[in-house]
């Protein structure tokens, strides 16, 4: 019994930062398809995307590691590649959530509203119309 | 001690998650995000990602927060209530969130030196970068040299945004330059924010000092273009926000943010032929120099500031861009 | 003398996790918005102050003392600035305080 809690706990605190990020990831897929509004949306998309940050840079952690910076007294390097893909995704991101909440104003110019269930009744109308 | 860091840190993100999806404030919920990205930064200084951390830190609490804010002028600041059911969205969050725990259970354990993350290509950028490249910092040689090509692309999705983000919103023309002298005598008089707009006057500078450190330090600390691209965004957003549109675009023209941002692509391209043209494979630093190590140091430093300057001009531009929409009138100012 | 550092240094840092809870419980209990702020911009400034001082005699006399103190003057400059941005923007939408009148 004890050595299966043992193993329990030990296989807990290996996984435990992935649990949160799934969690993380999680809400905010629920936001995304969860509320109507679409700024709340991108705001989830992001929590989204940072979650998956926190995972790569999770799996790059090595115990008693130091940062990928060449240093006399390390004895060993976290794995620098996941920063790498991660460092350029951080600035992608903020890019295309640029283009997201610039076409976010345009919808809004354009139907008067970011609900999304309102802008839908609003097009279906038109449909009607035409 | 640093497994109760880390817990703490991500318990306080997991609340931060919870009172964003709770509250209906969009304002609120910006800011919580801006929380969000600033705790995710602490976490990747936890699990050794520098690099990560400080861009995150500028962009996800700097610049991301600030776009939205931007945005919520125009949408407004209240999510009206939603007369969807939550049922199916939480069924649906429910059950994949449940096969992805069941999908770690055979991850390898978090922090263990011999999962097979570690052991693919990350051994010879630890072990052979150093004398390979010739930098200490492995993750600017990696991004710089090993997946150069890969940095490219992300260079040109960032630069594509900008082109998306200008296609869709249009950047005011500034006052002519005749009405220019007699609007600064007026602003002269009366400064609509005194405090905020001598602080932000006296952080300028450093600001800038500070993003040039980042720029071409990278080599051997951390830092590269990407950082230094947005630190240098958030000091001209800093000023756009306190002294107001008219003057960030008299002082930057969207012109040349626009001709500086293609010209960073073009700077990493081009550093991409010359290497072909000299006899090498496309973006092969080691033909630059004679010694394939100072030809290395060469092609990451003109590359890393041709991704400084496009990260910078398309970040400032795009930032214009949002607040000629969020506040039209002239002289509406903060 | 190791021992002599170590303690103002603990006493610096103990001072500054006091004002830090002193500030996060004003933000708390604290009325109105306004009391608010004030509550926790004014623990803020010395909170860092003495965080950074112990820090610095943890750190010895050395480049990471001098990088503590520019945090310093970087969170005097910036702390202050970003709450009197936080109160001047309450005022302006016309947030009025708590005064003795108001009922």
């Amino acid at each position: 019994m004890d050595s299966f809690f043992n193993e329990v706990i030990s296989g807990a605190l290996g996984r435990y930062n992935y649990w949160v990020v799934i969690f993380l990831m999680m809400s905010g897929f629920y936001v995304v398809i969860g509320s109507t509004n679409l700024v709340k949306k991108i705001v989830g998309l992001n929590i989204f995307q940072t979650s998956v940050f926190i995972l790569y840079i999770s799996i790059g952690k090595i115990n008693g590691g130091t940062a990928p910076i060449v240093w006399a007294n390390a004895e060993r390097y976290s794995n620098p590649l996941p920063h790498v893909l991660i460092l350029t995704a951080i600035v992608v991101g903020v890019a295309t959530t640029a283009l997201g909440l610039s076409l976010i104003m345009r919808i809004k110019h354009a139907y008067n509203t970011v609900e999304e269930d309102e802008i839908l009744a609003i097009s279906l109308e038109e449909d009607e119309d035409e | 001690m640093e497994l109760l860091v880390n817990i703490s840190l991500l318990f306080m993100l997991s609340l931060t998650v919870i009172a964003v999806v709770r509250l209906k404030s969009l304002f609120a919920i910006v800011m919580l995000f801006g929380i969000y990205s600033l705790l995710s930064a602490m976490i990747f200084i936890a699990l050794d990602a520098v690099d990560v951390a400080f861009t995150e830190a500028a962009v996800g609490a700097g610049i991301s927060t600030v776009l939205m804010l931007a945005t919520l002028v125009t949408t407004g600041r209240w999510e009206k209530k939603s007369s969807r059911s939550s049922f199916l969205p939480l069924l649906i969050v429910s059950i994949t969130g449940a096969a992805l725990v069941w999908g770690t259970l055979d991850m390898p354990e978090y922090g263990n030196p011999d999962n097979p993350a570690h052991h693919h290509v990350a051994d010879r950028y630890i072990e052979q970068s150093p004398e390979e490249i010739g930098i200490p910092n492995m993750v600017t040689s990696v991004l710089a040299s090993y997946r150069g090509f890969d940095t490219l692309g992300e260079v040109i999705v960032v630069f594509t945004a900008l082109i998306g983000v200008l296609s869709l919103l249009q950047v005011r023309t500034p006052p002519s330059v005749a009405e220019t002298p007699l609007r600064n005598e007026n602003r002269k008089l009366s400064r609509p924010y005194p405090v905020l707009q001598v602080v932000a006057l006296v952080m300028m500078p450093f600001i800038i000092l500070f993003a040039l450190y980042v720029q071409f330090h990278g080599d051997f600390g951390p830092g590269g273009g990407f950082q230094a691209g947005v630190i240098f965004a958030v000091a001209f957003i800093l000023y756009t926000l306190t002294y107001g549109l008219d003057d960030a675009l008299a002082l930057t023209p969207v012109s040349v943010l626009k001709a500086l941002a293609a010209g960073g692509v073009l700077i990493y391209g081009g550093t991409g032929v010359v290497s072909m043209l000299l006899g090498g494979n496309f973006l092969d630093y080691n033909v630059l120099s004679s010694n394939p190590v100072s030809g290395q140091h060469i092609g990451i430093i003109v590359i890393e500031l041709g991704v400084g300057i496009t990260v910078a001009s398309v970040l400032i531009c795009a930032f214009y861009a949002f607040m000629t929409r969020a506040l039209p009138d002239q002289g509406q100012k903060g | 003398m190791d021992v002599v550092t170590d303690l103002i240094s603990w006493i610096f840092l103990g001072l500054g996790i006091f004002l830090g809870l002193t500030g996060a419980f004003g933000l708390l209990r604290f009325p109105d918005f306004y009391t608010r702020v004030h509550a926790a911009s004014i623990s803020d400034t010395l909170c860092t102050a003495c965080f950074i001082f112990g820090l610095a005699f943890q750190s010895g006399f050395n480049l990471v003392t001098a990088k503590l103190f520019i945090i310093l003057i970087l969170l005097w400059l910036t702390g202050p600035a970003a709450s009197h941005a936080l109160v001047r923007a309450a005022h302006t939408a016309g947030l009025k305080p708590i005064t003795e009148n108001s009922d």
